[in-house]
């Protein structure tokens, strides 16, 4: 009697971001090819990338009506993360480094899976994920900060030449640790990192680093200036806004403390400005 | 008239810094940035001190305020501080849970 199965096609590409590894796997090549053009240079192939930091098994299930309106919801249960929106249900489990997406072929779904689990490993790690354009300029890193509206496309589309775009939508903060010659760890700062994760402009960030020198947080007026404010108010803005997600409270109060440590070692000041590229004359 | 016993919850992140105190709920990240008076509550919570002797030590010592006003706004001050799961309130003594999870200071002493 002849087999009555059929061998489906594994596929498999690396997406990095932040220098983390997540190795997604789907049946489909459309699918696929799709996902290598969205995250085109953070993509690195299955074979080269050694072992990823997670594993995620993609299911592609038909297209349905979504509720454009459906929250987010992250909660964790026995070691396992589950997240859910109305467009796509996901676990993983850091322990075994694995999980799987359930989604329509649609890139939406799996970028707001990629931020969320990017934004519960940095967490751990003294990180986050923040809403803030961001750039390198003379090897150093610039964030700034605002909310929809508050000029993050804008500077992003008035950067010169020579400065590097890194997102114009959501910062990757990695706080970086170093080890001294006697072992002790010190903590050397904080990294920021080119992001596939675009706002208005649509462009996707370099997959580059630099060390953070400052954070902005932008408004809009009448002169270009830079002022300085008071940490509690720094320290407010930022927890404004982080992305944040998890219904966690050991993780809300590992990235509570993050925000302050931040605001502890890395300027932070107000960056009014017109919309006109002299605002760069004050960056870097 | 029963004593009244406040305690900070320990599942909330704290911080202090140039003077201001906030507070974000483990439950749902909510930002919290406590006044002047709800500070002094705060950091005066550990469960045995009854509230009225913290209104009279620490409140109305700092404070031009009548005691029976000053003990009237902290029990409402408490009751809602309470009702956002930063603090816990109790007509008996609170004993110690955890150490004070997630509280630690940043440029300021308390």
């Amino acid at each position: 009697m002849p087999e009555l199965t059929t061998e489906v096609e594994r596929l498999s590409l690396v997406i990095e971001i932040g220098g983390m590894p997540v190795r997604v796997h789907t049946s489909d090549r459309g699918f696929l090819n799709m996902l290598q053009d969205r995250y085109a240079g953070f993509v690195t192939s299955a074979d080269r990338a050694g072992r990823a930091e997670i594993d995620f098994d993609i299911e592609l299930t038909p297209t349905r009506f979504v509720d454009p309106e459906a929250g987010v919801r992250v909660t964790r249960r026995q070691g396992r993360w589950t997240i859910e929106r109305g467009d796509f249900r996901a676990e993983w489990e850091p322990a075994s480094r694995t999980g799987w997406i359930r989604q329509s072929a649609n890139p939406y779904s799996i970028d707001a899976v990629l931020r969320i689990v990017h934004t519960l490993v940095l967490a751990r790690q003294g990180g986050f994920l923040l809403h803030s354009a961001s750039a390198i300029r003379n090897g150093k890193a610039f964030l700034f900060a605002g909310v929809s509206e508050a000029g993050k496309t804008t500077i992003s589309r008035l950067a010169p030449p020579d400065a590097t775009l890194l997102t114009d939508e959501i910062s990757y903060v990695r706080k970086q640790d170093v080890r001294t010659q006697d072992v002790r760890k010190e903590d050397a700062g904080y990294v920021a990192y080119g992001t596939p994760f675009t706002g208005e402009l649509a462009k996707l960030g370099e997959n580059v680093s630099a060390p953070v020198a400052a954070l902005y947080l932008l408004a809009k007026g009448a002169e270009n200036r830079i002022d300085p404010i008071p940490p509690a108010v720094a320290a407010r803005s930022l927890l404004a806004n982080l992305l944040f997600f998890a219904e966690d409270e050991e993780l809300v109060q590992a990235t509570f403390h993050s925000a302050f440590e931040f605001v502890s070692r890395v300027p932070v000041s107000r960056l009014t400005f017109v919309p006109d590229a002299r605002v760069w004359e004050l960056i870097g | 008239m029963s004593k009244l016993y406040v305690a900070r919850n320990p599942k909330v992140a704290a911080r202090s810094l140039d003077g201001e105190m906030m507070i974000m709920s483990g439950r749902d990240s909510t930002l919290f940035t406590l006044n002047k008076t709800a500070t002094i509550l705060w950091q005066s919570a550990d469960g045995t001190t009854p509230l009225d002797e913290i209104v009279a030590r620490r409140i109305c010592s700092e404070f031009e305020v009548e005691p029976i006003e000053a003990l009237h706004d902290a029990e409402n001050l408490a009751r809602e501080l309470a009702s956002h799961e930063i603090l816990q309130i109790s007509e008996e003594p609170i004993p110690p849970r955890n150490p004070v999870a997630g509280e630690s200071r940043t440029g300021e002493s308390q």
